[in-house]
């Protein structure tokens, strides 16, 4: 059966191994997402979030069930395959940004699209395209060291959609972040939904993250607890 | 490509650490390169002296002849005749007569060989036109070493002592014709060199000779009666050995620097890759495949050994480059190691050597990089994302610092 969503996931489980015996994170899930949404899956510390994400981003694979990511059902693809999913069509940012410390920022952001083999005068336009995104230009050339937490995240997001991917996965992207910072980089991640209809899905129990959401998907124990749309006005 | 931006890009960036291995890692290079250049240098230097002193292009030895055994030296000796005598005409060949004497320089009494040659060969550098004068006393050369163990100077007479074919002992002076420096000290320890007709004349063996010396570059001696030929291998064999010996003791120098070097970059692997979980994970988020981390890491601590090779050339070009112009001077005497040795020794440095020693090096340097960075192939990245990637190598690394 041929799935019309952006991503669809069918009774998913997953199980990890504990002594001897096996510990359920996810606990059957199913849940669709959509081209250009704004979601975010909400929950206590240990619910779950990450490992959810994980299984999206193609990172981890289903003890049980699908997650169908673009059509693609993420426990079948060869790791090959999953690598170039994750390569042309997932952007990532984390909580502790990860980025190459011995890059500049300039660097980093263009790592993506080495990786992808753009050509080099395209890639010098699309990382200046997305350090101006994220309001960095003037910091192409400085260090991560050399950033505060906020511009580190700041960073990690033109990293994530330098390549105009169709799903950005955040896991706590703001959980290192003060309000300001926080609300600016959620303010810079609602204009890019807005303006490219990329797909965010958020992992996170921030307040201020759960105030931009359009979707609120809340995970207890391992099992979506509530699913609700919010309409702003 | 990308693999050597990315890694090039992190290896800099890893700041003291990386430079100190690389450091290490030039010293192996140029240390290698330096020892194997002077004792090349040398090798070339002791074949061209000895050729040119001794050996010629090869030698023939009276089929008793053993230089090591000094009882059956007075009977090593036969006449030189047929296509000997040919060569000897045409000047391909020149005769030593070679015997045993005792002089008494300044009252003491010490044993040496006595050379017979011909003043008139060209074959080796022995300056033996020295010995064409005409005087009563028997005409001597020696070299600078037997001058100054036997205190002897131009224009001395000392009495020498000898045995003819008869082994009736007889005795005549000798005045010193001249002395002459050579590098090569089987020519000049314990020896004197005398006109070869006087010497047969004194033995009451004319015509006849112990060895005989061929023209440099002489392609094949052919076999005759009587004669053993010595080609040139077998007469610069111990040349060979001992510069053989001497490669060795060098290359536990080498040995010892590489293997420092080398387990400092296994450890910064290590390290490298059990701190760097999270980037890992990262890369693969990215959609790196697992291969492509593991090259990444490979390449990156391969990369030591481009670094080291470029370091190297900074410093041991010029520092190299100029002892191979100006020579390295020599303090100590030839003779004391039995092998000829000029004051000034120039290294040579082969293109293959050098060639050889980078692509070990970078070889050696590769397979200590991928060993750790295989690891990578096992990690989840979930696991490296969460810095949560364990493995009892990585363990026991890690521990015991
Ligand atoms: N690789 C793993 N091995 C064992 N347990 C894990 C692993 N990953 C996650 N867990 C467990 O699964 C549960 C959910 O984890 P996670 O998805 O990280 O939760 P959240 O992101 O909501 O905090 C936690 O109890 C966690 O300890
Ligand atoms: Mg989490």
């Amino acid at each position: 059966m041929e799935s019309t969503h952006l991503i669809s996931i069918e009774h998913l489980k997953k199980h990890f191994a504990m002594g001897s015996g096996k510990f359920t994170a996810l606990n059957g899930i199913e849940l669709t997402f959509e081209k250009g949404e704004f979601a975010g899956i909400i929950g206590p510390s240990g619910s779950g979030k990450t490992t959810l994400l994980n299984i999206i981003g193609s990172l981890d694979v289903p003890s049980e069930g699908k997650a169908i990511v673009m059509g693609q059902s993420v426990g079948d693809l060869s790791a090959r395959d999953a690598a170039m999913l994750r390569k042309t069509k997932l952007g990532f940012i984390f909580q502790s940004y990860n980025l190459l410390h011995t890059h500049t920022v300039y660097e980093n952001v263009e790592f993506p699209l080495l990786l992808l083999g753009v050509e080099a005068e395209l890639r010098k336009q699309m990382v200046k395209d997305a350090l101006e995104w994220v309001g960095l230009t003037d910091k192409t050339n400085s260090r991560p060291a050399q950033l505060s937490g906020g511009e580190c995240q700041r960073v990690a997001i033109a990293r994530a959609m330098v390549k105009k991917p169709e799903i950005v996965l955040a896991d706590e992207p703001t959980a290192n972040l003060d309000a300001e910072n926080s609300h600016h980089i959620l303010q810079t991640m609602e204009n890019l939904n807005r303006e490219f209809k990329t797909t965010f899905i958020f992992a996170t129990h921030d307040e201020k993250v759960i105030s931009y959401i359009r979707r609120k998907i809340f995970l207890v124990d391992g099992k979506v607890a509530k699913d609700e749309l919010i309409t702003k006005s | 490509m990308m693999a050597i931006k990315l890694a090039l890009r992190n290896l800099v960036g890893a700041g003291l650490r990386t430079w100190l291995n690389v450091i290490v890692l030039s010293l192996a290079f140029v240390v290698i390169i330096w020892h194997k250049g002077i004792l090349d240098g040398w090798d070339r230097q002791a074949r061209t002296d000895i050729i040119h002193w001794e050996a010629g292009g090869g030698q023939y030895w009276q089929k008793d002849y053993d230089p090591y055994d000094p009882f059956t030296l007075n009977d090593s000796h036969s006449r030189v005749s047929g296509i000997l005598e040919e060569m000897v005409n045409k000047g391909t060949l020149t005769p030593v007569l070679i015997t045993q004497g005792t002089i008494y320089p300044s009252g003491r009494m010490q044993s040496i060989l006595v050379k017979g040659i011909d003043p008139k060969q060209k074959i080796v550098a022995i300056p033996s036109s020295q010995l064409d004068t005409a005087s009563d006393a028997i005409p001597a050369i020696i070299g600078t070493g037997m001058a100054s163990s036997a205190r002897l100077k131009k224009g001395d007479i000392v009495t020498l002592r000898w045995r003819d074919r008869n082994g009736a002992f007889d005795a005549g002076d000798i005045i010193i014709a001249g002395v002459f420096k050579t590098t090569v000290p089987s020519v000049d320890g314990s020896q004197i060199w005398i006109p070869l007709d006087r010497l047969q004349k004194m033995m009451m063996m004319p015509g006849e000779a112990t060895i005989l010396v061929s023209k440099q570059g002489t392609k094949t001696l052919p076999e005759v009666d009587g004669w053993r030929v010595k080609n040139l291998d077998f007469l610069l064999s111990d040349m060979d050995k001992i510069i053989k010996s001497k490669t060795a003791g060098g290359m536990i120098l080498w040995g010892i620097l590489m293997m420092l070097a080398l387990l400092a970059i296994f450890d910064t692997q290590v390290l490298a890759i059990f701190r760097r979980q999270k980037e890992i994970g990262m890369y693969i988020a990215m959609g790196m495949t697992k291969r492509q981390v593991v090259t990444l890491f490979t390449v990156e601590g391969a990369m030591h050994s481009v670094l080291a090779t470029l370091l190297g050339a900074i410093y041991g070009i010029p520092l190299l480059g100029l002892q191979a112009i100006k020579g390295i001077s020599f303090p100590m005497n030839g003779s004391d190691y039995g092998i000829s040795m000029a004051e000034r020794l120039y290294p040579y440095y082969g293109l293959k050597l050098i060639i050889i020693t980078v692509l070990i090096v970078m070889l050696t340097t590769t397979i200590v990089s991928y060993w750790p960075a295989r690891k990578i192939a096992k990690m989840k990245p979930t696991d490296a994302l969460r810095g949560k990637f364990n493995d009892k190598v990585f363990a026991k690394r890690i521990a015991s610092r």
